[in-house]
């Protein structure tokens, strides 16, 4: 058997490729939804399976009506707008204040480090509808509820702790002798850590702020209890598509995003092998 | 680095480097070492201890901003939902003089007259400001079937008169409905009117205050059975995810990293999918017309459409499907790290695969392990959308029940007492969590 | 080019959404019956008065009222509720109270507090329809004979296949105790009983495994449509305008059908009160309200029935009351909550 150790026997042999095998089922699984419903989306009848048109690749069973659907139906134009909106305004937010957090906590001087890190990242963890109702009742106090500016802190709030994490990784390689070389070869400590820290972090910082994005983007629950009906977003208008008329337009929907995610992985992969080469990691 | 970004430019370089060099540093000034250990001059440790404390200071100053804004924009959040849970002053801010006059009422037959009366009076007055329907709605919550003596009740109230609504008021009120002449409405009402009370996370126990105040089993029992329920499923799909992740993150771990980053672009993009979208396909598979059945019915395994959709199978298949790469990032990580001369150096012993997996390999994945699962786990705890869009009426979890009292049954106070239990557990578990995996140990790819 | 033209529009659409301040929002149950009254009632008035006008959809309930309420926050002006919610929306003063003197006499002459029929001024709304919950099966399900009452809607034997219902216990609970043989006239008495809520659970559960649960009258069309279900409760409208507009091959069951008004209604609080009863005034007239027929719903004002042609007619709730039961509203103000409960728990046995 090629390129297997000397010990290996026939079970051994087999063993490997039954797992290749049960492995590329897993990937299988974890793609082929995701997959399925592109095709689905151009649909020629309002069904959410393949006639058999379109099996027969009978081009007259294809259209694009939904994807008409999608820029003149008012709703759908103004949840593309607000998501938007939302998702920048949020993530600049949140990598704006995240950013600078994240620097403080990597001091080594910084107080309480685990208990204020713990409290800064619980967003992640708190179930959605607790947030939810929470923020409901008391932002309806301060009037955020139904207001761009309520939901957009909201996200923010959601978005954070990715920052944070991003940020820290990118902190947590680097040399801190790097700083005091600079400032022996006689910068001033403000110019060095602006030529010297911000381009290490900047991979980090933005990683963190696509994520924050990504999150605002993809909410749903806190939009469902925040949101009035000018601020619906296009999860929020998916979710009452799917509850009331499920309707091909959800799914020609679905493959935009899906077409966004994918520029968003290669976007970041394209990110981290830059952050890689710059600090010379292995 | 950032946190000493100006340094103090009237300490000593010196000083400030002996205190950065951490506690009993190397001397103070510069010059050779006397031999044995040396301890700082006072002043030296007074400039230290001060230099530390800038430091601790400006550091805390970054994080400052962020932490304020985290305060509104989350945690007072929570802590209202807390607050909301066993607070409520509705009936207490519409009805106080009711309430302090019925404060002496032994518990038994009727409140006496002037209580009577002095609640007519209330009602009038709610009556006019038509808030008497809020006041009716909680005392229904205790006693149901009430609201409409109440509402009808303050209607007729409206029309009469002040003075003789002070001094027949109580006749008035008992001729009203008979309700009125019974102890049950009246407790009611009381009840209603406590400020601070812990029946909202009693019921959320499936349990109620007994007329003699001690506890005992609601009825009506839902919320336990739900919360196994959810904790049942949630481990269901944990170990699920487990099950599936496990082989992938191996493989991935063993093959070339080019081929591994390849294969992991396939863990990614389902991860940031959008989870509305991954559920809509689900939906699309598991219809009744949907994918899966039509190509089952294709294949000729079934002739009837299987019903796959809006049942507990769908919300833990769909679930498994969306928390899987929480569960293969972590694995992989750690895997990737997992030296494979131990294995080969065990089998060239002789050992067999299988005992040489289970001896040295699965140990040294469980930290990956344990955080993937735990992570799923608490993320499955907590969940509403999957389980709300293709759960139906059987794949209902407790996020679901919370909703349904924020949105529908209006019961905001039980809802925040679900609420605030489901808090409970979510943060226990974070705790086991941080404790045995440490919280900032996440790595995202 | 297709894909072109297509690009350029929504990069217009896009930009040309600014941001529009409406005068009015309006919020109903969408689907048919929300593009009737988008036709009759919505689109005259914008095009008579150049109002701007945003019309919502929402599922029914109080919840979204009392957090507009609560929070003070008013989001909706105008809003379309069913009697049975609307009892508690009044009374706990979600809703404002609207002075019937406003209204304008019917086509005909006939002074509004004549014109309507009596349960369509209520003291916080102004009715629109009278609508029934009814229940419909394909024509081809059951080609030895359909159901006739409701107790073979309870009969999975004789007539075998899934059920459609609202996931609620309204109609649900007055449905199962009438199959079970309760008169009309007692059922809100025997259900405000222990006995009685008990004895329609158990019917409930000779069926219960057959039942397929839903939230919006919009997929009870679709349920039949797609095979889901064999016999649906549904909205008669929304069955009707399946029927009619797109020829679904279904058929109605009147028997023991649950009628009910839907009110137009002014949030409390709004600061468009004026325009928002402008708006009442003009979509309860006589014409816009015999436009209710397209979707089967009866119009509320005698005048406009007198415009309804003779075989329309029989489509609507008013020609079968007899054969039905009025919903009543201020008995789901008492055990909607307490009752909402006990169907929770009964639906996770």
């Amino acid at each position: 058997m090629r390129g297997f150790p000397e010990y290996f026997t026939i079970w051994h042999v087999a063993g490997h490729y039954a797992l290749r095998i049960v492995a590329y089922l897993v990937l299988a699984f974890l793609i082929v939804p995701i997959l399925v419903i592109i095709p689905l989306s151009f649909n020629a009848e309002p069904f959410f399976t393949f006639t058999s048109g379109m099996l027969a690749l009978d081009p007259d069973a294809y259209s694009l009506r939904w994807y008409e659907e999608i820029i003149t139906d008012q709703k759908w134009t103004l949840a593309i707008r607000n998501s938007f909106v939302i998702g920048i305004a949020a993530a600049i937010l949140a990598t704006v204040l995240g950013t600078v957090a994240a620097v403080g906590l990597a001091s080594p001087w910084m107080p309480f480090k685990r208990m204020i890190t713990a409290l800064l990242l619980s967003p992640m963890i708190v179930p959605l509808i607790i947030i939810a109702a929470g923020m409901f009742f008391f932002y309806t106090g301060f009037g955020l509820v139904a207001t761009y500016a309520g939901l957009i802190i909201a996200h923010a709030a959601l978005g954070v702790p990715f920052v944070i994490i991003t940020v820290t990784a990118t902190l947590a390689g680097f040399d801190r002798t790097l700083f005091s070389a600079g400032v022996s070869l006689g910068g001033s400590p403000v110019r060095v850590f602006w030529d010297i820290v911000i381009p290490l972090i900047r991979p980090g910082v933005i990683s963190g702020g696509l994520f924050a994005f990504v999150t605002s983007f993809d909410e749903v629950v806190l939009v469902l209890f925040l949101a009035g009906p000018q601020q619906r977003t296009i999860p929020r208008q998916m979710f009452s598509g799917l509850r009331e008329q499920i309707n091909p337009t959800i799914l020609a929907v679905a493959t935009l995003l899906v077409v966004l995610s994918v520029a968003l992985l290669v976007t970041l992969e394209f990110l981290r092998r830059r952050s890689e080469r710059l600090r010379g990691s292995p | 680095m950032a946190a000493s970004v100006s340094d103090a430019p009237e300490a000593p370089r010196a000083q400030a480097r002996g205190a950065l060099q951490g506690t009993g540093g190397a001397g103070t000034t510069a010059g050779p070492r006397a031999a044995g250990p040396k301890r700082l001059a006072p002043e030296d440790a007074r400039n230290a201890a001060r230099e530390v404390r800038r430091r601790r200071l400006r550091a805390f100053l970054f994080v400052a901003p962020l932490l304020v804004f985290i305060m509104f924009a989350f945690v007072a959040p929570i802590a209202t939902m807390l607050m909301r849970s066993a607070y409520n002053p509705t009936v207490a801010d519409l009805v106080p003089a009711s309430l302090e006059a019925i404060e002496a009422w032994d518990g038994e037959g009727r409140p006496s007259d002037d209580v009577l009366t002095q609640f007519a009076v209330d009602l009038k007055r709610l009556a006019n400001d038509r808030t008497s329907g809020q006041l009716a709605e909680e005392i229904n919550r205790y006693l149901p079937g009430t609201s409409s003596v109440v509402k009808s009740t303050a209607r007729g109230l409206r029309r009469v008169d002040d003075d003789t609504l002070a001094t027949s008021g109580a006749t008035l009120l008992l001729e009203a409905n008979d309700a009125w002449s019974e102890p049950g409405i009246w407790r009611a009402l009381r009840n209603a009117g406590q400020v601070y009370t812990a029946s909202y996370y009693l019921t959320a126990l499936d349990l109620e205050f007994a007329r003699d105040g001690s506890i005992q089993q609601r009825d009506t029992q839902i919320y336990l059975k739900l919360y196994g329920k959810t904790l049942w499923m949630a481990l269901i799909i944990t170990l699920l995810t487990l099950i599936l992740g496990y082989p992938l993150a191996f493989h991935m771990a063993h093959s070339s990293t080019s081929r591994a980053n390849f294969l992991m672009v396939f863990v990614l993009l389902p991860f940031w999918t959008s989870l509305l979208v991954r559920t809509t396909s689900w939906i699309a598979l598991l219809q009744t017309n949907g994918v899966v059945n039509s190509t089952l019915i294709a294949l000729g395994l079934t002739r009837d459409p299987l019903e796959l959709l809006y049942t507990q199978f769908s919300t833990i298949i769909a679930m498994t499907h969306i928390l899987l790469p929480f569960m293969v990032l972590p694995l992989y990580s750690v895997m990737r790290g997992i030296d494979p001369s131990y294995m080969r150096a065990a089998m060239s012993m002789g050992s067999r695969p299988i005992p040489a997996f289970l001896r040295i390999y699965l140990p040294m994945s469980l930290p990956g392990l344990s955080a993937g699962a735990l992570l799923v786990f608490i993320i499955s705890v907590g969940y509403y959308i999957t389980p709300a869009l293709v759960g139906g009426t059987d794949g209902q979890m407790i996020s679901n029940i919370i909703a349904f009292h924020m949105q529908q049954s209006n019961n905001w106070e039980l809802a925040a007492a679900l609420g605030s239990l489901l808090l409970l557990l979510i943060v226990a578990l974070y705790w086991l969590y941080d404790r045995f995996i440490g919280a900032g140990n996440i790595k995202l790819g | 080019m297709k894909i072109h033209s297509l690009a350029l529009a929504g990069a217009l659409a896009l930009g040309a959404q600014g941001a529009t301040a409406q005068d009015l929002t309006v919020t109903s149950f969408g689907g048919a019956y929300g593009a009737a009254q988008k036709e009759h009632m919505i689109d005259p008035y914008v095009a008579e008065t150049g109002t701007n006008i945003l019309f919502e959809d929402y599922g029914g309930g109080v919840a979204e009222m009392k957090a507009q309420s609560e929070s003070g926050n008013i989001q909706w002006d105008v809003v379309d509720i069913e009697v049975i919610d609307l009892e508690r929306a009044c009374s706990e003063g979600y809703v404002a109270v609207i002075d019937h003197s406003i209204l304008p006499p019917g086509d005909d002459g006939t002074p509004a507090s004549e014109d309507f029929i009596p349960e369509a001024l209520h003291e916080c709304g102004v009715g629109n329809i009278v609508w029934s919950i009814i229940f419909a099966h394909a024509d081809d399900a059951y080609p030895e004979g359909g159901p006739e009452t409701i107790a073979d809607f309870f009969d999975t034997e004789a007539f075998p296949g899934k059920r459609g219902l609202r996931k609620r216990p309204q109609v649900n609970m007055e449905w199962a105790l009438m199959a079970d043989g309760v008169a009309p006239e007692d059922v809100y008495e025997a259900l405000a009983t222990e006995e009685g809520q008990q004895r329609a659970f158990a019917k409930l559960d000779t069926i219960k495994d057959d039942i397929v649960w839903y939230d919006s009258w919009s997929q009870a069309p679709v349920l039949l449509n797609d095979g889901g279900a064999q016999m649906v409760q549904s909205a008669n409208g929304r069955i009707f305008a399946a029927i009619q507009d797109e020829g679904a091959p279904f058929s109605m069951v009147w028997d023991s059908h649950v009628y009910d008004l839907d009110v137009w209604a002014v949030m409390e609080g709004t600061d468009k009160e004026d325009t928002a009863l402008d708006f009442i005034k003009f979509a309860t007239r006589t014409v816009p309200l015999s436009g209710m027929q397209d979707v089967a719903y009866g119009p509320t004002r005698k005048s406009a029935q007198a415009l309804l042609p003779e075989d329309v007619k029989q489509d609507l709730p008013t020609a079968h009351l007899d054969e039905g039961l009025k919903a009543d509203g201020i008995f789901w103000a008492d055990f909607g909550e307490s009752l909402g409960e006990k169907f929770n728990e009964w639906l996770l046995q």
